[in-house]
């Protein structure tokens, strides 16, 4: 069982870290450029 | 188109006699690369024998690598000359994909002769290695001068060029290795199932660049 | 550069959608869902590793699509181009799982990390095909330079893909014979692993639709960006030269 969870936590854990690591690059650009709508 | 093509052909291996890379460079390579399998495995030459086909094909797409490589660097100088020369686009890259094949077609000569000698194979069926050769050639050409264009004007280029062509050329290597095999084997009929597939390669690619290489030269 | 903005909306209910099926995957999966015959406990990771390989070509499929959009004249758009580039990454993330998936269940079941049957093999090939893509997108050009290189490396790409599949799958038919295939021996599925299939697809396919539009808007700011890097040094190249002149 021990591999299951492993399968199952490591996909979580990656899709988790990877959607940091976008919303994170994001939040930096919004900050870098000047005012806009977005 | 044939027309031009034949002319670029011409104009790239004329180049090539001129400077001699591939005889004086790309040729030792591919031969190193073979002594270099024979230090690296067993000594004891049952393995080599064994692995013969694969390593020749690993040699082969080495080898495309760089020919590939040096036939788009030809006109690395001035990008715009082919682009403003008026020649057909398809017929440039028929004509480039053909002067490598030309030039790989000889270096996997040189090569099988090496195979024999130095592995010991014992060729059975030689319709199928030619079969075999002339389909994997003509579709390494094909990917290989249409990403060679590609990476053409990029500074990495050395680097992006393997990163990019090695995988898609994957299924060549396989497909060839095992034509090989069952050359080397003596049951030729194995082989024709990879033939198809290796002819499958060529086909798409050979269209692909007929078809997109005006694209890839717009602007470069 | 009036242009589709996904909607804050559509995020945040893929965001829930994902979390609400992924809870419910999750308790059918490891809980709900009973041992099998020929697998035991390691077919619970159907809920997982199936999904994760499908969207990882869907990924790369998208990113086909759009970079046709954007090499066909009429079509073309630069959101195309940028849809391209955050479906690739957001693929290799998913294609990345596959291959650690499919290792961490082929270990018990086979025994070994790896083995070079046909699914393996053209994933990892396919894993190999979007490293060269995302890096090829890296390599700076102007705007339109870059995406046209980027979208016909794309099709090179895609159009050896079932080229690889066709090799493999009889390559693994001459010298594999009967490795067992992680997916054959559940031919009959009870309706807890139909289930936790199907909801591992949804789960999943939520979670991918969500990463794309975050990754997407992240691209367009990316564009924006160098639009803006690309403005200020022109601004300050005139700067220099109405200085210059004594204007």
């Amino acid at each position: 069982m021990n591999y299951v969870y492993a399968g199952y936590g490591v996909t979580f854990v990656v899709l988790a870290l990877y959607a940091l690591r976008v919303l994170a690059r994001g939040r930096a650009l919004r900050r870098a450029l000047p005012p806009d709508e977005r | 188109m044939w027309r031009d093509a034949a002319l670029v052909a011409g104009k790239d291996l004329r180049i090539e006699a001129r400077s001699r890379v591939a005889t004086n460079q790309v040729a030792p390579f591919a031969m190193l690369v073979l002594v270099l399998f024979a230090f690296a495995l067993d000594p004891n030459r049952g393995v080599l024998k064994q692995a013969a086909s694969g390593l020749y094909w690993v040699a082969v797409l080495f080898s495309a690598l760089l020919a590939v490589q040096r036939s788009a660097s030809i006109e690395a100088g001035d990008r715009d000359q082919l682009r403003m020369s008026g020649l057909d686009p398809a017929g440039i890259f028929l004509g480039k994909a053909g002067a490598v094949a030309a030039q790989l077609a000889v270096l996997e000569v040189l090569l099988g002769v090496g195979i024999v000698v130095l592995y010991n194979a014992r060729v059975a069926s030689v319709g199928l290695v030619v079969a075999a050769c002339v389909l994997a050639t003509v579709g390494l050409a094909a990917a290989g001068t249409l990403y060679a264009s590609l990476a053409a004007g990029v500074k990495v280029r050395d680097t992006l060029l393997p990163l990019l062509l090695l995988p898609v050329a994957a299924p060549v290597l396989l497909a060839a290795t095992e034509a090989w095999q069952a050359a080397l084997a003596g049951h030729p009929g194995d082989g024709t199932q990879w033939l198809e597939i290796l002819g499958a390669f060529a086909v798409v690619y050979v269209a692909f660049g007929v078809v997109g290489y005006g694209a890839l030269m717009e602007d470069a | 550069m009036t242009s589709f903005t996904p909607p804050r909306w559509l995020t945040t209910a893929l965001f829930l959608g994902a979390v609400a099926f992924g809870v419910a995957a999750a308790v059918d999966g490891l809980w709900v869902m009973g041992p099998t015959a020929e697998q035991g406990d390691y077919s619970r990771l159907l809920v997982v590793h199936p999904p994760v390989a499908t969207l990882a070509y869907a990924g790369f499929g998208i990113t086909a699509l759009a970079s046709i959009l954007y090499l066909v004249p009429r079509t073309r758009r630069r959101e195309w181009d940028l849809l391209a580039g955050a479906s690739a990454e957001v693929g290799v993330v998913f294609c990345g799982l596959t291959l650690i998936t499919g290792s961490i269940w082929g270990r018990p079941v086979w025994g070994v990390w790896w083995t070079w049957d046909a699914r393996l093999t053209a994933e990892a090939l396919l894993f190999a095909l979007f490293l060269g893509y995302l890096a090829l997108r890296r390599v700076p050009a102007s705007p339109h330079v870059r995406a046209r290189r980027c979208a016909i490396a794309a099709l090179i790409a895609v159009l050896d893909i079932p080229i690889v599949h066709y090799a493999t799958s009889w390559w693994q038919t001459l010298h594999q014979g009967s490795s067992i295939d992680l997916l054959q021996p559940d031919k009959h599925l009870d309706t807890a692993h139909n289930v936790g299939l199907a909801l591992g697809f949804i789960s999943l396919s939520l979670a991918f639709a969500w990463l794309l539009v975050l990754r997407y808007r992240v691209e367009k700011l990316e564009a924006r960006y160098e639009d803006q890097a690309l403005t200020v040094a022109l601004e300050a190249r005139h700067a220099e030269g109405r200085v210059e002149v004594g204007v």
